[in-house]
């Protein structure tokens, strides 16, 4: 089955002509119209385009490092002459008339866009239900019951392990790859802000966006990450590191790595579950031959709370330029003028969760609230950094649940957003301290839906992170299968 | 600290949201639920800490480059999208009497 290959397995038969670019492509093509109506992942699709790039990549004579390989994306990269909406009704049919750094990295090195993915409003959300396109279903189930994917890349979750792509593109603002990832059974990592470019990407929290590559391995999101990292002069927050070959470091042993331990992460309250996949993870590393060392992130329980500061300010201002005069979303009364053309553009073009999140930002950004709210968050920002830092000098990663529960039901959310921020609780201190972090799956939970553990990391050092990640997938040999697969 | 209808107005207008008189109370309550929350953050003393506004580790400064153009002369592409253009602009209602 061309759909059951990884990465890594699709590159090998690629090159040794067992297979070719078109074949794969119509492979994962005819998976997506057979699943996707039931999963709608894919909320774009150009079936004709993608078989003609596969069809210009097979007769490639100069191959790139991803050259055939059918990939997803999230629709929140800019394509070039491609749809793109962010899951909001405000983009309309916004056409991109450039391509993001990332894509244009991708297609370079030789990789086949399958489409675009679904995903929650702006990246606003924990379970791909705010979107547009309706919600993305989990292709894992228990009692028959649908199950979110998670969010906000959720669709970029689903469809890996729905075998309806060996890899996608996903972005992660307060755990948006991790905790998908994780619901939904597969890996995928966040890099060190400043890794990956943002350019052409729909900017949620600029501050802490990031973009990541989502698989069924952890050795496939080391091949992907390597060709969308690197430095873009056209984000002046990306970095000008070298980019290392983050697939060799999967093959490094951990032996005499320091894995921290938070006791701060082991929140009252913790599912049994849970907790019992932490301890396995740290006997694992322990049997590997890590040292296992308790550390302290004192400032972890105001985390959320910071979060929902910052990314809501950042929100609304980079969202102030749905406007509907430029792009997107256009609704005018009889009469009006530009202010009534505003706000009734946006009123109808953003979903409920999106203009709340605007109307927090803006409030706590408001003449007289700034220092209280704003201000305040960033300070407590620059404590949950300072615990990083010094947890750094006794530890060289950490390993945490990715999730508090395992995926939950469609039709069992909790209609209080307090509550439902609390699912990214393992995750957001990353985006905060601008750390990478990578979500492996690690067991199933005795409803047999798959649990995930997080690995965070040093700025800069993925290559830990995929060590011990591999570490990690190797102890654990995860091979259950969701339901609903290709 | 707790918004009032008004208040919820005021930033409605502010972030040029259109709020419909009966959707009042469920946003304040809302906000008042968010904001109640993120209240938390006044017990923690920090004094003395600077703040944090970027994502890059170390806090490296951003770097400056040469104010010139690099790109440009796009106007179609720029108006492809526009809701209502006129010519090379974009349409919108009447400003200025």
């Amino acid at each position: 089955m061309l759909t059951e290959l990884t990465v890594a397995g699709a590159l090998k038969a690629l090159k040794s002509g067992e297979t070719n670019a078109v074949e794969l492509a119509e492979a994962h093509l005819r998976a997506i119209e057979a699943l996707n109506p039931r999963l709608n992942a894919y909320v774009t699709l150009h079936a004709e385009q993608t078989l003609d790039a596969a069809r210009e990549s097979d007769a490639r004579k100069q191959r790139g490092a991803l050259e055939g390989i059918p990939l997803g994306l999230k629709d929140l990269f800019c394509t070039e002459g491609v749809r793109t909406t962010a899951g909001s009704k405000i983009l309309g049919n916004f056409v991109p008339p450039y391509e993001s750094t990332v894509t244009a990295k991708l297609k370079a090195a030789g990789a086949v866009s399958l489409g675009k993915l679904n995903l929650d409003e702006f990246a606003m959300g924990s379970t791909n239900s705010n979107s547009a396109h309706g919600p993305t279903i989990n292709p894992w189930s228990s009692d028959n019951r649908k199950l979110v994917p998670g969010g906000s890349s959720g669709a970029s979750a689903a469809a890996v392990a729905a075998r309806l792509a060996p890899g996608t593109m996903a972005t992660d603002t307060g755990g948006s790859i991790r905790q998908p990832a994780a619901f939904c059974g597969v890996a995928g990592i966040k890099p060190t802000y400043g890794r990956v470019s943002r350019w052409g990407i729909i900017a949620y929290a600029s501050s802490l966006d990031q973009a990541g590559p989502m698989a069924r391995t952890v050795e496939d999101c080391a091949i992907l990450l390597r060709e969308m990292a690197g430095h873009d002069p056209k984000d002046s927050t990306s970095a000008d590191v070298p980019v290392p070959d983050f697939a060799t470091a999967c093959g490094r042993s951990v032996k005499g790595m320091r894995i921290g331990v938070p006791a701060e992460y082991r929140l009252e309250g913790l599912s049994p579950e849970i907790a019992r996949v932490w301890d396995q993870g740290l006997e694992w590393l322990k049997e590997a031959g890590a040292e296992i060392v308790p550390i302290s992130l004192p400032h972890t329980k105001h985390a959320l709370a910071t979060y929902y500061i910052v990314a809501p300010a950042e929100a609304s201002s980079n969202l102030a330029r749905y406007d509907g005069v430029r792009y997107g979303l256009r609704v005018a009364g009889q009469g009006d003028g530009l202010n009534d053309l505003y706000e009734r553009s946006r009123a109808a073009g953003f979903g409920a969760e999106v203009q709340r999140r605007i109307l927090i930002g803006t409030y706590v950004l408001s003449a007289g609230y700034y220092e209280a709210y704003y201000l305040k968050a960033q300070k407590l920002r620059a404590l949950i950094r300072r615990d990083f830092e010094q947890a750094w000098e006794s530890c060289d990663a950490i390993l945490t649940p990715a999730t508090p529960t395992a995926a939950f039901a469609l039709d069992d959310q909790p209609s209080d957003p307090v509550t439902m921020y609390l699912n990214d609780v393992f995750t957001i201190t990353a985006n905060l301290a601008g750390i990478p972090g990578i979500s492996v799956p690690a067991g199933l939970s005795a409803e047999g839906l798959p649990l995930g553990l997080q690995i965070l990391g040093r700025p800069f050092e993925e290559e830990s992170l995929f060590a011990a990640g591999a570490a990690l997938e190797r102890a654990a040999n995860f091979t259950a299968k969701p339901g609903m697969v290709a | 600290m707790s918004l009032d209808a008004e208040t919820v107005k005021r930033v409605a207008r502010l972030a040029r949201l259109r709020v419909e008189e009966n959707e009042i109370p469920g946003l304040q309550a809302e906000l008042n639920g968010i904001l109640g929350w993120v209240e938390q953050l006044q017990s923690v003393d920090t004094e003395g800490v600077e703040p944090l506004a970027g994502g890059n580790p170390g806090g490296a400064s951003l770097p400056w480059r040469e104010d010139r153009v690099s790109d440009g002369g796009k106007v179609d592409e720029v108006l492809a999208n526009a809701p209502d253009r006129e010519g090379d602009y974009f349409g919108v209602p009447k400003v200025v009497e």
